[in-house]
């Protein structure tokens, strides 16, 4: 009898805040940069200086954990976590421990048609350390423009079974980080990390198997493709009769496996105690209230009201609220081009793979939603055809340009008029006597050759019922 | 006297300088002296007087600063060889505020390294000597502060406290040493040794000047987050000779743990005089006191370890040469920066943070300490004022108690508990015991900063304590 094995998982999420000025002074939250050129006293650690608490990044956490469904505590302090590091400037990170902002809240998630509830463990307020760059050689330079930058840990429990529950997990969070506003999460740019941990056991058994960590994930699909090779690696390592041994792995993007980067055999001792240099944090019940009422309207719900205020299809509306920015520009459109099922099947269709292959966001593009309505009334009233219709989005993609504009340029209007088919048809009829006779013989499937010719010759700016109307016609007349 | 013109700001620079180059080689009170820009921030006020602008009390004064504050620009070296070539580049808010006061600065003085020590001994660079007796310690560890105040060097000077480190050493050198009630002072800028225990205050020649500094620098900082946002009041305002009706009490705990005779003797003296005029007096006891120092001797260690972290050699500071790698270089940089005493309470504070021993050590030393402040807010109801000695002894021998560390550790045994609770008290001198002074220590509420200074003010008023100076 082989044994099953079922994978658990649970997620340490880091999140950069889009605050004007970083954590504990008031030196700028930027990216990139001339190095060191966004440095105080305070976030190098200086001897004799003092953090203070930026009031903003509290209150994004707030609000974080009030839309991750978490109990907001009315009391929390800052730890220091000791530890020595070239890129931590005081060798104690200020964060959070045992009075994290918020806990115990939950995100759901649907995989293959079923939703099922995350938890989260926590929800807590710490400050970024500087990066070091390795010159090679014997030199290391460190840059701490980073120094000092809030982030937000959101620690899931391990209630995840699947490389695919734990993209979809990512995604949904992601999603709520930047409706938000206060993260652009950014997995290239280092503004999400995301360490899983990562244990297999027997099927239908409780205990849980020895973890190990994952490391330099920086987009989904390597979160998906680390996951799932680190849960088949352990299954085989076990089921080799070997032990899964607790350690920080790495992930290797380009070969696609994950090696060893350091043993876990002890336990860092970070010996936290309470920050001095801080005072306790305490939230009214008025203030947590004034939070939750600057929520602005969440994935799920939109998801929500799309399928009911639109008609959409669960997985449309869940497709298109991924981002704000997706959902904002979808309802924009419909604005002025009120049928959202066909709005809908533009953006998931043809627009996405398009901003996929650019590796850009809806936003970034260069098509304006006006554009896109445009678009698609051009096609409703029958000033285009559907097929041209690509031909002219593919061009407002690359270069901008108004979908009217393209078509005038291009000549690419949709024939209506007889008088200007009747002779390509006829000149068709003409080169094809072969066919003509088979249709006449009573075989009908030649018929869409005939089309596609008429819509050669027209470069495809035939309006096909016309052609079909007209094909008929003048093949009876034969 | 300034504004009267009798002596021009430069003049009494001038005069406190050839002070030091007089006598600083046998006090050596100073780590870094700086009379070039002492004599143009001088020179500063004495144009705005001849402009006829509006001048603060404390403009044109010689200030020394404990050498745990920065200073931008110049050497902030807290004795330690740790730091010995660091120069910051910004000014401590309490600085800041002196020199926008118009105050001089003079130096930098000497403490025992990075404020950890109760004579001076512990500085990396040289020990200072007390001022009555060249033989003796000034105290510590604003020892430098202290005697270059009582020894003339400086009119006023700062100094930080973190278990007595003001008022024991002022007691020592016969001087007034106060420290404001906790988050009255902003820290910003103070080279942390414990933060929760950490207040910068005054040091004078007498109460009246303490006073006048601390409303220089008193008040709200937004760089420091644990500065209380209360009103300051004009604590000059508070220098009345009056004690009338008020209650002082006694704690005999703090007359035990080997506290002599004559200085118990001299305090109570004082004790009686402020009662002829006016006071009443009763003895209290306050048991929680005999766990003070244990108490202070964890969280001010565990602090420390943490705050001590950052001098690794990476950033600032010295730097230990031809390391492997980066760990060896963190290690070596510390074992050959660090002195015998800060490498210590370096690794107690790292134990008694450890994950097995939290629990044991520092969680059980927070509540004790909620226990002091409660014993304090306890006795506070019934008197306005406590009274003890400052230490339970005169300045000891230079060298006596180097071997000793629990001996001296036990200077401070009357002073620490004030830190634990974070209320204000002040030392003024009450008495001589073989030609070394003695101090007497005021405690008082939270924030009412005033009525310890009417207290001291009252006793100075009624004795000449304060006029006597030593011979150098």
């Amino acid at each position: 009898m082989t044994i099953e094995y079922e994978p658990v998982i649970g997620l340490e999420v880091h999140a950069e805040l889009l605050t004007e000025s970083k954590m504990f002074c008031n030196c700028p939250n930027a990216f990139a940069g001339e190095p060191n050129s966004r440095t105080c006293p305070v976030c190098l650690g200086l001897p004799g200086s003092l953090p203070v608490a930026n009031k903003k990044a509290v209150e994004f956490v707030i609000r974080t954990a009030l839309a991750l469904n978490c109990e907001v505590s009315n009391y929390s302090i800052f730890h220091r976590k000791n530890y020595f590091y070239p890129d931590l400037v005081k060798n104690y990170q200020i964060s959070q421990y045992d009075y994290p902002i918020g806990r115990r809240g939950h995100i759901d998630i649907t995989v293959n048609g079923v939703t099922k509830r995350i938890r989260i463990r926590r929800v807590h307020l710490e400050e970024d350390t500087g990066k070091l760059i390795h010159a090679g050689g014997n030199e290391s330079f460190v840059d701490y423009n980073r120094s000092g930058v809030p982030l937000m840990e959101i620690v899931s429990e391990a209630d995840i079974h699947s490389a695919e529950e734990a993209r979809e997990y990512l995604v949904r969070l992601r999603a709520i980080l930047t409706y938000l506003g206060v993260s652009d999460a950014k997995m290239e740019e280092g503004h999400m990390r995301c360490e899983p941990n990562i244990s297999v056991r027997p099927k239908g058994t409780e205990m849980l198997g020895t973890r190990t960590e994952l490391k330099n994930l920086n987009s989904f699909r390597a979160v998906y493709r680390g996951v799932d090779y680190e849960i088949k690696r352990q299954i085989e390592v076990l089921k080799e009769g070997g032990k899964i041994v607790h350690e920080t792995r790495r992930w290797d993007d380009e070969q696609g496996i994950t090696t060893v980067m350091r043993g876990k055999e002890y336990e860092q001792e970070y010996r936290y105690f309470p920050e001095p240099d801080l005072v306790p944090m305490y939230f009214s019940p008025e203030f947590i209230e004034e939070q939750r009422r600057a929520l602005p309207e969440l994935p799920d719900q939109k998801k929500s009201r799309f399928m009911e205020e639109f008609g959409l299809p669960a997985y449309d509306a869940e497709i298109l609220t991924d981002t704000r920015e997706m959902a904002e520009y979808f309802e924009e459109t419909v604005k002025m081009f009120p049928e959202p099922k066909t709005v809908s099947n533009w953006i998931m269709g043809d627009f996405t793979r398009m901003l996929n292959a650019a590796g850009i966001e809806i936003q970034e593009s260069k098509v304006k939603p006006s554009d896109l309505a445009t678009l698609l009334k051009m096609i409703s009233d029958g000033t285009i055809s559907g097929k041209i219709a690509k031909t002219v989005f593919e061009e407002m993609f690359a270069t901008g340009k108004s979908p009217k504009e393209i078509v005038q340029a291009r000549g690419m209007t949709q024939i209506t008029g007889e008088e200007e088919l009747i002779p390509v048809i006829d000149r068709v009829l003409d080169e094809n006597p072969d066919v003509v006779a088979k249709i006449k013989g009573g075989d009908q499937k030649p018929m869409g050759f005939l089309v596609g010719q008429v819509m050669k010759y027209t470069q495809g700016r035939a309006n096909p019922q016309l052609v079909n109307k007209l094909l008929a016609q003048r093949l009876s007349e034969r | 006297m300034l504004k009267a013109r009798k002596v021009s700001s430069v003049e009494l620079a001038r005069a406190v300088l050839e002070r030091i180059s007089a006598v600083e080689d046998k006090v050596k009170a100073y780590v870094t002296i700086v009379g070039e820009s002492a004599l143009e921030a001088a020179n500063a006020v004495d144009e705005k007087i001849a402009r006829g602008e509006e001048i603060s009390p404390l403009a044109g004064i010689p200030t020394a600063i404990k050498d745990n504050m920065c200073t931008a620009g110049v050497l902030t070296t807290c004795s330690s060889k740790i730091l010995y070539n660091y120069i910051p580049p910004y000014s401590a808010t309490v600085v800041k505020r002196l020199i926008d006061s118009g105050a001089v600065v003079i130096g930098k003085t000497n403490l025992d390294e990075f404020a950890m020590g109760s004579s001076t001994e512990n500085s990396a660079f040289f020990a200072t000597r007390n001022p009555w007796n060249l033989s003796k310690v000034p105290g510590g560890s604003s020892g430098g502060s202290a005697a270059a105040v009582s020894a003339d060097e400086a009119i006023l000077a700062l100094g930080s406290d973190t278990g007595g480190s003001i008022r024991q050493p002022a007691s020592f050198c016969g001087i007034v040493g106060m420290k404001p009630t906790y988050g009255r002072v902003s820290r910003y800028g103070l080279v942390a040794f414990a933060s929760s225990l950490d207040q910068i205050g005054p040091m004078t020649k007498d109460v009246t000047d303490t006073a006048i500094l601390l409303n220089a620098i008193c008040g709200k900082d937004p760089l420091d987050s644990t500065s209380v946002d209360l009103p300051v009041p004009d604590f000059t305002k508070a220098l009345r000779n009056d004690v009338k009706g008020l209650k002082i009490g006694v704690p005999k705990e703090f007359f035990a743990q080997g506290v002599r005779s004559e200085i118990a003797d001299a305090v109570m003296k004082g004790v009686e005089l402020l009662c002829s005029l006016g006071a009443d007096f009763r003895e209290l006891s306050m048991p929680i006191m005999e766990y003070t120092l244990p108490t202070y001797y964890i969280l001010a260690p565990a602090e420390a370890s943490s705050n001590l972290a950052r001098y690794d050699g990476v950033r600032y500071g010295y730097r230990s040469e031809h390391s492997p790698d980066v760990l060896t270089m963190f290690a070596k940089t510390r074992q050959e920066g660090f002195g015998a005493e800060v490498k210590q309470r370096i690794m107690i504070g790292t134990y008694v943070l450890s994950a097995g021993y939290y629990d044991a050590y520092y969680l059980k030393a927070q509540k004790v300490r909620t226990l002091v402040r409660q014993a304090y807010d306890e006795a506070f109801k019934e008197f306005d004022v406590l009274i003890s000695p400052t230490s339970p002894t005169v300045a000891f021998g230079i060298g006596e108690k180097v071997d000793d560390p629990l001996e001296m550790k036990l200077a401070d045994v009357c002073t620490i508990p004030i830190n634990l609770a974070g209320i204000p008290a002040i030392s003024v001198p009450c008495g001589f015991s073989e030609g070394l002074p003695i101090g007497m220590q005021i405690m008082g509420r939270p924030f009412d900063e005033e009525t310890i200074l009417r207290v001291a003010y009252t006793f100075e008023q009624n004795t000449e304590y304060h006029t006597k100076k030593p011979l150098l």
